[in-house]
Parts: structure tokens; C-alpha cells; sequence
């Protein structure tokens, strides 16, 4: 049971020894109501100590509305920044540090399980005299919910403080949380200035010295008052690395893909990466075309690609949807298409700012009629940034639409990556307008790969109409029927001609195998991999594997699993228990990846997933993990027979 | 622009080809006979011949229907896409390449009915393409059923007992846009109209859509039937800023004067469906052009990985 901690009162700065802990790993939250600026408190805070050498993840905590009701456990927006002395890779488990602006969003953190008992939380005090007697016996209430909980809560007047500097202490809060949370980490003030002058370079001169004020009064306020300290030791990283989210990755990675058409409609957690572009596309000849929908979106993606270079549209679930049937004909007339899928919580309007990874096999199977196409995961954030020149000149290779499928971890998560070195030929030449030599046809499939080259529209003597119907090498329409059985084959061809480039994929483990092996995809590859190694410490036989081309899979992948005595998929969808009502071996439901790793390799892959509307943190993995063990499994069984 | 002139074009152009209707016909349609989609695909022959267009700077797009098949037909580039997206792909071809000719070619279904959304924000774009729809009032390649322009009371497979409602008037709802810039009607039985229509709006630069009336002889032969026969049922629009057909005064008596700049008097004329009206009923050149708003010009890779290696300076740490 937790127990009941003392408030930490405001002890003079001359009784008070200052603790210092050295951890290496180690989570911070700053929460607020929505628009008190809590998340930029928290990237400015993630940027810089990327900057002094941590390790950094840091990820958005986004209510569903843009103004949820205030002071509502509901409405709880912030961020969480993960700090280590090695690489982060996820977000982690709970937060160790907490600042809050009121009590209720605190509650709803709490409630969710984000903080770890004996967190030490900074809150705002000024609602303990609040003029509204409700939101006194509010806040007394929380306070003791809070208390009993475990937590080390230190009461902070951040409203009055800030008013000694500024008139709205709604706008400025963040910067005095900015404050203390430097002065308690031991940030270097100087790089955090800088660091505050890029965040609001596109605002007065005034704002950023406000914000420098703020800074320095939260930063003496916390020195004076707090008896704690943390050190999370740095790396020496000489190369040089980017901080950025996946969004802004994906952004400019399409800039680096030579990418120059971006088709949009709004849709959350995908439209930052139209904003982005929107900011800079133009500064290399780009354009984003925000669309009447997402169906025109994809059109007029399709249209530009069909004229000349591939072009992309960015979207999330219910966008996807609307798409299909341009998909559909991008992969029948096979016109290169770079499709982006932030995926978010589904179906439906679902979860719209929370990650999920339930989009796989729509993405996959979701085109009416057989539609082979490329679908790949980027797993880092790093990732995002290149997956963009790989998806543009698959596309164009083999001529037909690569999904990219993202998430809103992704999305919003923040990590610094190395620098990439920008290549000229990522951009891809433009197209060249050559007359067609004679004879050629629009789809003169080679048998072997199925792949055929395109001519554009300028291009003389390659006159044709691209086509939905089936058709032939001329694109003619089919009207015999054999035409349809080998153009279908030629379509298909590219898929495994493709396949054969992979490579097989790393074991993150024992190679030569052991009891349990798990499969991941997508943006859960840190959690797994910190969680299996935290299970090897333990002693347990377990190893992972992460696959980043979905469609096709990459070779050899039965014959690692064969070296296995178990294989597992674990991800962020829906499947059902062993054991829920009604449910059988065969009615199951299961992962969505595990369903596809079964089809294709008819091992039993069984499954652990969860869709709590956030990423997957290490610690309930290695739970999973223990209790998916072939042994532990056994003996769970054996116990059931015991009982009988 | 005049034939001679559409030479001396070509031969600036360092290209000595000179293009006859034959050059742009593509394999027999394959359109019932009597099929009013015939002549609308004989009115573009005509009109890139006159033109010069080169064929492989020309583009058709299309959604699906009897009508859609439209650029299989022509000895261009084409695009015959999905139901009621034409318009969607037609403005990535432009924004990607707006030196080429684009023409659209929908059906009513495709364009009014499942397109409805792409259609009224293609005229805003005003992007500078041509838009023929080509009315028969009725889903043809489906087998008859009710369209939006169906008129009322007219029976089909899905409505057998008559239209429920009103028509919808395909005029009146391009005029009440915002950023119209050529609005025109004509029909596939006029040819003479049918190509001087089709000459004014592949010359405006802009967004311009044509409203084809077209007979289906297989599913609605008596649609048209009346205005066919009747040339006192069918009023043209004249004006100097107008579209000349010549050689058809003599048949098409009931005239009316109307300045293609008015559009308060366009939106009276198309709502009133007491007659059938022919003509251009408002044209605007000053409108913006999306695509013209959007152009930019081109990056070296070098210049790109420039100014993105400062952009990364935002990021560095
Ligand atoms: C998404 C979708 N829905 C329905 C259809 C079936 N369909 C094909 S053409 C058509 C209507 C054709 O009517 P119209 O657009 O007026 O063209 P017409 O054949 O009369 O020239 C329909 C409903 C389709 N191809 N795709
Ligand atoms: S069904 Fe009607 S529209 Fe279609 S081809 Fe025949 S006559 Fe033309
Ligand atoms: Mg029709």
C-alpha cells in the first residue's frame, strides 16, 4: 500500500539540504489544461538536454478536443520527456518528475497510471485560496486522492510568481515550469535561452525576453525552495544529430525524397506534417495541396505522379478509407504513389490523437480487388526521415503505390537522430520527355519481374490511355479474359521480384534462437527491445525481431521462426484473450501482424497486444513476456489441470 | 487562334508536323449507334486539328460511364480514371504540368451525382482545363438509372414510377460559385454550335465548363426528342463577346441577346428551363488560377540539399 507522504512546505533556502541523485534513466511530465503551453515547455526542455548529450524521447500527452473543459482530469494535455545516459528508444514506463498546473489533470495522469508511486510532483498552489469554494474543496479533495497515493507533492505558487513578471500567467507558466525543471536537472541556462529564442523566432523580440525572464524566475524560485537534484550523466557524441518528431520527418525527408507534390486534407495525428511542408515546401519548388477531401487528395497525387514525378498524399485511418479506390487504380494503371498513414486509434473517429497500429492489414488487404502493392513501417524516428526516398523510388521502380505507415507515437514523439548526409541522387532526376522509340508499349512487362517502364504525356509516340479496366501491354482494354490472368501475374511479379532484394531480418538476441521469439512492426521496436532485454537480464530466453516491409515480407522469416520453441507478436491493436468468453483457437481475433506472420509461414505465431490509447511502455511487455514463456504457459496449463 | 497561325506556331517550335482530324482518332468507339457521345468525340477531332494541339501534349481525362470511355477513342494521352474523380486527377496533371492541354470528359452521374464535391471545387480552382459533361439525364453504362438531371416524372429502373424530384440544373449551380469563369451550354446535335463551343472554351484561360445536352438513344430517346425537331423550342445566346456558330441563323430563330460578362443576368437565364438555351452564358478572364497561383520554379538537387542542410540547423544539436 502507498503511504501517506508530508507536503514538502516552502522551507527557506538556508535550512534545506539540496539532494542530488544520479540516475541513468529518468521521466519528466509537465500537464496542464489544453493551451497553457505545457508542451512547449516540454520540447524545449527535451531539445536542450538532446543538445548537452542525454539520450531523449519525448511524447505529446493531447486531449481529443481543443478545449476540453478546464480543470477536468479529462483534458489533461502535456508531454512527457523520457531522459537517459544511452540512446531512448520509446517513452518508457511511468514519470518519475511531474509538474502541474492544477490538480485535476494530475488526477487524470494518475487515474491512467502514468506515474510511478513516490513520483515527486511540482503543483500549483493558487487554487488552495481560489475565490470559487467548489474549487477549493476540489483541490483539497485531489490533494489528499494525490497524497495517498504515494506522491511527493511540493506546492508551488506559480500563478503569483509569474505575476510579478507577467499579466496573464496563463502565458507564462511554462516558462517558469521551464524554470524549475532546469534548475532541478542541472540544464545549462544558457542553451536553454537559445533554445527559447528559435522556439518563438516567428514572434516579437518582447515574448522571447519575457520568456528569458520567466525562465530565470522559475529557475531562482526552484533553487531557493526545492531539496532536489537530478543528474542523468551525458554521452560524448561527437556525430552530429537532429531533434525532431516523426511528423517533421516525414516532412523533410519528402523534401530530401526529391518529393514535390504533397496532397492533404486535415486529419489529426497526420496534418503536422502538411504544416511543416507548408512552411517550407516552397523554398524547394514544392507545393502542398490541401484538397476538397481525401479522395481528391489522392487524385490529384495520382494525376501529378501520372505527369510526371511520384507525388504523395498524407492522411490517417478515416482518411485511408476514403482513398481506396484511387489506390485501387494507381495500382491497376500502375502509377507510382507515396501514400503516408499516420495511423491513430479506430475504427472510425476512434482515438483520433492516440497511437494505434491498426490500420496493417487494411493497408495490406483493404483495396477491393487484387491490388499488390508495397506497404513499409518506419520503427524510429529516424527512420520516418529516410523511408521517404526508399518509398519514392520503390514507387517509381516498380510503378505502384508504397504505404508508409506511421503513428501518432511517431508523430509526436521526439528523439534526436544522426545527421543524415544528403545525397543529390535521393532527389531523382526529373522526368525526361524523350520521344518513344517505335514499337514500345506503355506496359511492356519484362516476364521475369514484371516491371515495364512509363512514358509520360509529352512524350511523342507514346500516346495511351491509362486505364481502371483490365488491360494489356498496349493498355487496351481486356476484353478477353485470358489478357486479365496475366496482367494480374505481371502486377503480382513485381511484388516477389522485390522481395528477393531484402534481406532477411536481424534477431535482436540469440540468433541460433531459444524459447521465445517476438515480432513487432512499426513504432514499438524501441519498447520491445528495451523490454526483451530487460527479460534477458532476468535470465529469461527471449529474443525479437522487427520487420519493416509488410508487403512484401522479407525472406527467411519461417526458418528463423522455426529455431523458436514460441513466437509472439506483440502491438498496439485489438485481439482478443485466450480465454474471454466464447473465444476458440480458431474464432479468435488476433494481432493483426500475427495474422499475417500465420498466413505466411503457418507457425502458430500467437499474440500480445493492447489499445490503452498510448504507446506500449517496457515494463508491461516484460510482464507479457513472463507469462507468454513456453514454461510459464506450461505450467499455468498444468496448474488448470491440477485444479481439475 | 486561326489555322495558319497554329502553323506558323509549330514551325516556331522547330516541329514541322502538321496534324489532320486522323491523326488524333484512336480506334472505332464503341458507342451505340446514334449515340450523341459520336459527335462530341468528332467535335474534338475537329477542334485539335484546327488547334494543331500536338498529341502527346494533350491529355484526357476521365471518370467512368458510356461517356468516360471518351479518350480511349483519341490519339492523345488519356486518362480514364474512376467514377466521379476526373476532376481530382485532371488539377494534378496541371498543377504537375501546366503547359499541357487538359480536356475532362464526365457524365452526368459522374460529375453531378458522385463528382458533386470535386465539381463545385474545380470551379473554384478555375484551373485551366476544359470540363465537357455530357448530359444524357441518365446513368447510361449502368443500365438506366435515375441521374440528378433526370427530369422529373421520367421513369427509369430505379425510379419506375418517375423521378421524384426536380432536376437539378448543372448551369445554375457552376454560376453560383465562387470564381466561375466560363460557363457555357450547348448540344451534340448542333454541331456547328458544338464546335464553336467547344473552340471558345479550350481558348479561355480558365476553368471552362461546357454543358453537352447529349442523346442516348438506347435509354432515353425522347429526352431531347422535342428540342431536336423543333428548332423554335431551343433560344441562342448572341452577343459580340459570345459564341459565333455560324450558318445557324436560319434554323435557330428564337434568339437572345446576352453579355457573357453579366452574371446576374447568366444566373436568370439558366434557371429558367422553359426553353432550351444555347450559348455562353458568362465568361470571366481575370479570375485567379490555382495553378498559376501555385507554379513555382524548379530546384536544382544541389539547391535543395542547401537549403535543407539550414533547415537542419533548427534541429542540430
Ligand atoms: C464507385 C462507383 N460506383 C458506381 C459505379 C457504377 N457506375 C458506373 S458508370 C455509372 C453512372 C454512369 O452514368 P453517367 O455518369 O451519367 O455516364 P453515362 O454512362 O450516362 O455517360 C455508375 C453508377 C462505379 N463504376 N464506381
Ligand atoms: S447507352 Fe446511351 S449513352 Fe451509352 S453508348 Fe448507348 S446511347 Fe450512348
Ligand atoms: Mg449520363
Amino acid at each position: 500500500m502507498a503511504m501517506k507522504l508530508p507536503t514538502v512546505g516552502e522551507t527557506p533556502a538556508a535550512d534545506r539540504e539540496v539532494r542530488v541523485r544520479t540516475v541513468s534513466d529518468l521521466s519528466v511530465e509537465v500537464v496542464s489544461d489544453s493551451g497553457e503551453g505545457a508542451q512547449k515547455c516540454g520540447q524545449i526542455f527535451g531539445a536542450v538536454s538532446a543538445k548537452m548529450g542525454n539520450g531523449v524521447w519525448t511524447v505529446e500527452i493531447i486531449p481529443a478536443e481543443v478545449e476540453p473543459p478546464p480543470r477536468s482530469p479529462a483534458g489533461a494535455s502535456g508531454i512527457r520527456i523520457r531522459l537517459g545516459d544511452t540512446e531512448v528508444t520509446n517513452w518508457g514506463d511511468e514519470t518519475d518528475v511531474a509538474v502541474a498546473f492544477n490538480e485535476q489533470v494530475l488526477l487524470g495522469r494518475h487515474r491512467l497510471g502514468g506515474l510511478r508511486e513516490g513520483a515527486t510532483v511540482l503543483l500549483e498552489s493558487m487554487w488552495k485560496t481560489h475565490p470559487d469554494p467548489d474549487i477549493q474543496t476540489q483541490y483539497r479533495a485531489g490533494l489528499e486522492e494525490l497524497q495517498e497515493a504515494g506522491y511527493r507533492i511540493v506546492e508551488v505558487p506559480m500563478e503569483e510568481q509569474c505575476l510579478t513578471v507577467v499579466d496573464n500567467p496563463r502565458r507564462g507558466k511554462n516558462m517558469f515550469a521551464l524554470g524549475m525543471l532546469s534548475w532541478m536537472f542541472e540544464r545549462d541556462l544558457d542553451r536553454v535561452r537559445e533554445q527559447i529564442a528559435q522556439a518563438f523566432r516567428k514572434k516579437a523580440a518582447a515574448v522571447t525576453e519575457r520568456n528569458h525572464r520567466l525562465l530565470e524566475l522559475g529557475y531562482a524560485w526552484a533553487a531557493d525552495h526545492l531539496g532536489e537534484r537530478w543528474v542523468v550523466p551525458t554521452m560524448d557524441e561527437d556525430r552530429p544529430h537532429l531533434v525532431m518528431n516523426g511528423n517533421e520527418a516525414v516532412a523533410l525527408g519528402a523534401v530530401a525524397a526529391g518529393l514535390e507534390l504533397a496532397a492533404m486534407y486535415p486529419i489529426t495525428p497526420a496534418t503536422s506534417v502538411s504544416h511543416m511542408l507548408g512552411d517550407v515546401f516552397h523554398r524547394f519548388g514544392g507545393v502542398v495541396h490541401q484538397a476538397e477531401d481525401e479522395i481528391a487528395a489522392a487524385g490529384v497525387a495520382i494525376g501529378a505522379s501520372y505527369a510526371g514525378k511520384c507525388s504523395f498524399t498524407i492522411t490517417s485511418g478515416p482518411g485511408m478509407a476514403l482513398k481506396t479506390e484511387f489506390l485501387g487504380l494507381a495500382i491497376m494503371a500502375e502509377i507510382p504513389l507515396v501514400v503516408v498513414d499516420v495511423q491513430r486509434g479506430g475504427p472510425s473517429t476512434g482515438l483520433p490523437t492516440k497511437v494505434e497500429q491498426s490500420d496493417l492489414l487494411a493497408a495490406l488487404f483493404g483495396q477491393p480487388g487484387d491490388a499488390p502493392h508495397v506497404v513499409v513501417a518506419p520503427a524510429t524516428i529516424e527512420e520516418c526521415f529516410h523511408v521517404m526516398t526508399t518509398a519514392r523510388r520503390v514507387a517509381e521502380a516498380l510503378r505502384t503505390v508504397v504505404i508508409v505507415l506511421s503513428d501518432a507515437n511517431l508523430a509526436t514523439g521526439v528523439a534526436p537522430f544522426p545527421r543524415p548526409e544528403l545525397l543529390p541522387a535521393w532527389q531523382g532526376g526529373p522526368p525526361e520527355i524523350l520521344p518513344v522509340p517505335d514499337g514500345m508499349a506503355p506496359y511492356q512487362w519484362d516476364p521475369r519481374t514484371g516491371v515495364s517502364r512509363r512514358f509520360l504525356p509529352g512524350q511523342a509516340g507514346g500516346e495511351h490511355t491509362v486505364t481502371g479496366l483490365a488491360h494489356d501491354e498496349r493498355s487496351k482494354v481486356a476484353y478477353d479474359s485470358s489478357i486479365n490472368e496475366r496482367a494480374s501475374a505481371m502486377r503480382s511479379r513485381k511484388l516477389a521480384a522485390f522481395a528477393s532484394t531484402l534481406l532477411a531480418p536481424d534477431v535482436n538476441g540469440d540468433a541460433e534462437g531459444g524459447d521465445l521469439l517476438v515480432v513487432g512492426w512499426g513504432s514499438t521496436k524501441g519498447a520491445i527491445e528495451e523490454a526483451v532485454s530487460r527479460a534477458r537480464a532476468e535470465g529469461l530466453s527471449v529474443s525479437s525481431l522487427h520487420i519493416t516491409f509488410l508487403s512484401p515480407l522479407p525472406p527467411g522469416l519461417a526458418q528463423i521462426f522455426s529455431r523458436f520453441r514460441k513466437v509472439m507478436t506483440v502491438e498496439i491493436n485489438y485481439s482478443d484473450r485466450k480465454g474471454d468468453p466464447f473465444v476458440t483457437e480458431t474464432n479468435r481475433r488476433r494481432g493483426q501482424l500475427s495474422w499475417l506472420l500465420r498466413g505466411a509461414t503457418l507457425v502458430d505465431v500467437d499474440c500480445w497486444t493492447r489499445v490503452m490509447g498510448e504507446p506500449l511502455r517496457p515494463a508491461r511487455i516484460v510482464e507479457a513476456l513472463r507469462d507468454h514463456m513456453p514454461v510459464a504457459e506450461l505450467a499455468a496449463a498444468g496448474a488448470e489441470v491440477a485444479e481439475l | 487562334m486561326s489555322e495558319s497561325c497554329s502553323l506558323l506556331h509549330a514551325a516556331l517550335d522547330d516541329d514541322d508536323r502538321v496534324f489532320e482530324m486522323a491523326d488524333y482518332q484512336g480506334p472505332v468507339a464503341r458507342w451505340c449507334a446514334g449515340c450523341g457521345d459520336h459527335s462530341v468525340l468528332t467535335a474534338a477531332q475537329r477542334l485539335l486539328a484546327d488547334e494543331q494541339l500536338r498529341p502527346e501534349n494533350t491529355v484526357f481525362v476521365s471518370g467512368i460511364g458510356c461517356s468516360s470511355r471518351f479518350p480511349h477513342y483519341m490519339k492523345t494521352y488519356g486518362f480514364h480514371g474512376i467514377h466521379g474523380r476526373a476532376l481530382p486527377v485532371a488539377t494534378g496533371v496541371k498543377l504537375q504540368r501546366p503547359e499541357l492541354d487538359v480536356f475532362v470528359v464526365m457524365g452526368d452521374g459522374d460529375c453531378v451525382s458522385i463528382g458533386a464535391a470535386h465539381w463545385i471545387h474545380a470551379i473554384r480552382y478555375n484551373v485551366d482545363m476544359v470540363a465537357l459533361l455530357l448530359d444524357n439525364n441518365i446513368y447510361g453504362l449502368t443500365k438506366k438509372q435515375t441521374s440528378p438531371t433526370t427530369p422529373q416524372g421520367y421513369s427509369s429502373n430505379t425510379q419506375p414510377l418517375g423521378s421524384w424530384l426536380p432536376a437539378m440544373n448543372p448551369l445554375e449551380a457552376t454560376l453560383g460559385v465562387t470564381n466561375a469563369s466560363f460557363v457555357a451550354q450547348t448540344a451534340e446535335w448542333v454541331p456547328a454550335h458544338l464546335f464553336a463551343t467547344l473552340k471558345a472554351a479550350h481558348a479561355h484561360r480558365g476553368f471552362s465548363f461546357v454543358r453537352i445536352l447529349q442523346r442516348c438513344p438506347h435509354f432515353t430517346p425522347d429526352i431531347f426528342d422535342q428540342a431536336v425537331k423543333d428548332p423554335n423550342r431551343v433560344e441562342l445566346l448572341e452577343h459580340p463577346e459570345g459564341i459565333a456558330a455560324p450558318g445557324l441563323e436560319k434554323l435557330y430563330t428564337h434568339r437572345i441577346r446576352h453579355d457573357p460578362a453579366d452574371i446576374h443576368r447568366a444566373r436568370e437565364l439558366a434557371e429558367d428551363s422553359s426553353t432550351v438555351r444555347l450559348g455562353l452564358f458568362f465568361r470571366d478572364e481575370r479570375r485567379p488560377r490555382y495553378e498559376e497561383t501555385r507554379e513555382l520554379p524548379h530546384h536544382s538537387a544541389a539547391d535543395k540539399i542547401e537549403v535543407l542542410e539550414e533547415m537542419f540547423e533548427r534541429y542540430a544539436v
